[in-house]
């Protein structure tokens, strides 16, 4: 079970938006769910492809997740999730 | 006469209205987002927004109601197994015919221009995107559709679907996929024409101008009589890179582009063209174009010192029309500024429609004219960076 929040920036996209406990072994699964209850939110964390796009980040625990192709990074019980936008200079 | 200016913006969209006390700005729309490219439908009055979100990607937004409230849709998307082959700018010292040949899977990047089917076509919309993909919908912009024969032109390499190149890849990168971290083609003009909307044209940085008959089935390539002075071979079918291509709506077989080589315009629906531009007059690099909805031939530019500066000729500000076609141009300087003057005019922030022309500058000034560029009136001056003006 991940315990996920979100940067507040993306509660302008999507208003009810709320930090939630989401079922499932990997970062994909966890943005699959996102997906079903929120549609469209995938499209602002990955690409088509399924990447996550190069100025947003996920953090599982304190670390941002290491596979950005298929968000494959595999979650424990009770793992903090954090989607929030890049910090990227600027 | 048009009553309405919307304008996209680095900051959000804005729409001018035309009140008793001239032009007024409603509140910002999309506040705090890079929008690409704002148009309001002629036929239905849905009014299009194309998002450039830094981090959360492209995305389209529409409002059904004149821009009370907005729709944030589906996100335009690359179908799973469209490829290009991947461009390189060029190194010093590697030898790029010995690179073996890459392809990389597409995502959209940018949705750089929108234009609206015809008057008979209902619900078909088109977008031109980054990385060099047509996209249509045909439902009112609900889901869109990869135009499939010019992705897989023989132009790029053939049915990259089906497997490897079967032909040379002949489109360049745009400097401005730069910014999204990658070097590849944009299609940044869709006209459609108003006779048959079967009829398309669509402008390629950097490859050129290609045209379809039958409803976008078949692509050809459409830039006889183009010049390219960067190349060893001016007149190379290919290679071109269209700034913008503009058609007179009333009058659809004048189609005029704007380059780095020039100002170029075709009478014939862009089967060939000419370059009408005259350097001394500075008249020759620039980015925007617009042309006459019933004279085609009477188009305006706002020239720049090219190429390599992009900068405002001679700290003055100057909007240059023709009315004979290119043979001549006037330099029209009234209301606008004629020192210290560092605007330069992006492709899609210059329009005309009756009387009335207008354009937005990189450094937030939108200026208005009234009687067809003879004379200038600012109406915003503190304004982000325009990227696309167009009267609604």
């Amino acid at each position: 079970m991940a315990h996920v929040t979100f940067t507040p920036h993306l509660q302008r996209f999507f208003p009810t938006l709320a930090a939630c406990d989401i079922d499932g072994p990997t970062v994909r699964a966890v943005i699959d769910e996102l997906e079903r209850r929120y549609p469209g939110f995938a499209s602002y964390v990955v690409d088509e492809a399924g990447r996550l796009r190069r100025h947003v980040n996920i953090f599982v625990g304190d670390e941002p997740i290491y596979d950005r192709e298929t968000l494959g990074d595999a979650l424990g019980p009770s793992t903090p999730v954090f989607i929030v936008q890049a910090l990227s200079g600027g | 006469m048009p009553d309405e200016i919307v304008l996209g913006t680095k900051k959000g969209t804005l729409i001018f209205d035309r009140t008793p006390s001239g032009w007024t700005p409603r509140p910002i729309a999309h506040g705090g987002m890079s929008i690409s490219y704002a148009a309001r439908d002629p036929r239905d009055g849905t009014l299009w927004v194309a998002m450039d979100l830094a981090h959360w990607g492209p995305k389209l937004s529409r409002s059904k109601d004149d821009g009370a409230t907005w729709e944030n849709l589906t996100q335009i998307a690359y179908p799973r197994g469209a490829r290009f082959i991947e461009q390189h700018l060029p190194t010093p010292g590697q030898d790029a015919s010995q690179r073996p040949t890459t392809y990389k899977e597409a995502t959209l990047l940018k949705v750089w221009v929108l234009a609206f089917g015809g008057a008979s076509q209902p619900g078909v919309i088109h977008a031109g995107t980054l990385p060099g993909g047509l996209f249509t919908s045909r439902d009112g912009g609900d889901t869109w559709e990869l135009n499939l024969p010019l992705w897989n032109h023989a132009s790029r390499g053939g049915d990259l679907f089906a497997g490897d190149a079967t032909s040379r890849n002949d489109w360049g990168g745009t400097p401005a996929a730069m910014a999204y971290g990658e070097f590849v083609p944009g299609i940044h003009s869709v006209v459609v024409d108003p006779r048959n909307p079967d009829h398309l044209l669509v402008g390629v940085s950097s490859a050129g101008v290609l045209g379809t008959s039958d409803g976008g089935k078949t692509w050809h390539g459409r830039n006889k009589g183009m010049l390219n002075d960067y190349l060893p071979n001016p007149e190379a079918d290919w290679g071109h890179d269209p700034h913008f291509v503009a058609q007179s709506a009333g009058a659809p077989d004048f189609v005029w582009q704007q380059n780095h080589c020039g100002v170029f315009t075709s009478s014939d629906g862009a089967k060939t063209w000419k370059r009408v531009s005259k350097q001394d007059v500075a008249v020759h690099f620039g980015f925007p174009i617009a042309v006459d909805a019933k004279d085609g031939r009477v188009a305006w530019v706002v020239p720049a010192i090219g190429d390599d500066r992009r900068m405002a000729v001679g700290g003055g500000l100057f909007v240059a029309r023709t009315t004979d076609g290119g043979e001549s141009w006037q330099a029209l300087r009234k209301g606008l500024p004629q020192q210290n003057a560092y605007d330069v005019v992006y492709r899609h922030a210059l329009d005309a429609e009756g009387d009335r022309v207008c354009f937005g500058s990189t450094t937030g000034n939108v200026y208005v004219s009234e009687d067809r560029g003879e004379s200038w009136r600012c109406i915003g001056n503190n304004l982000p960076p325009v990227h696309s003006v167009r009267f609604a």
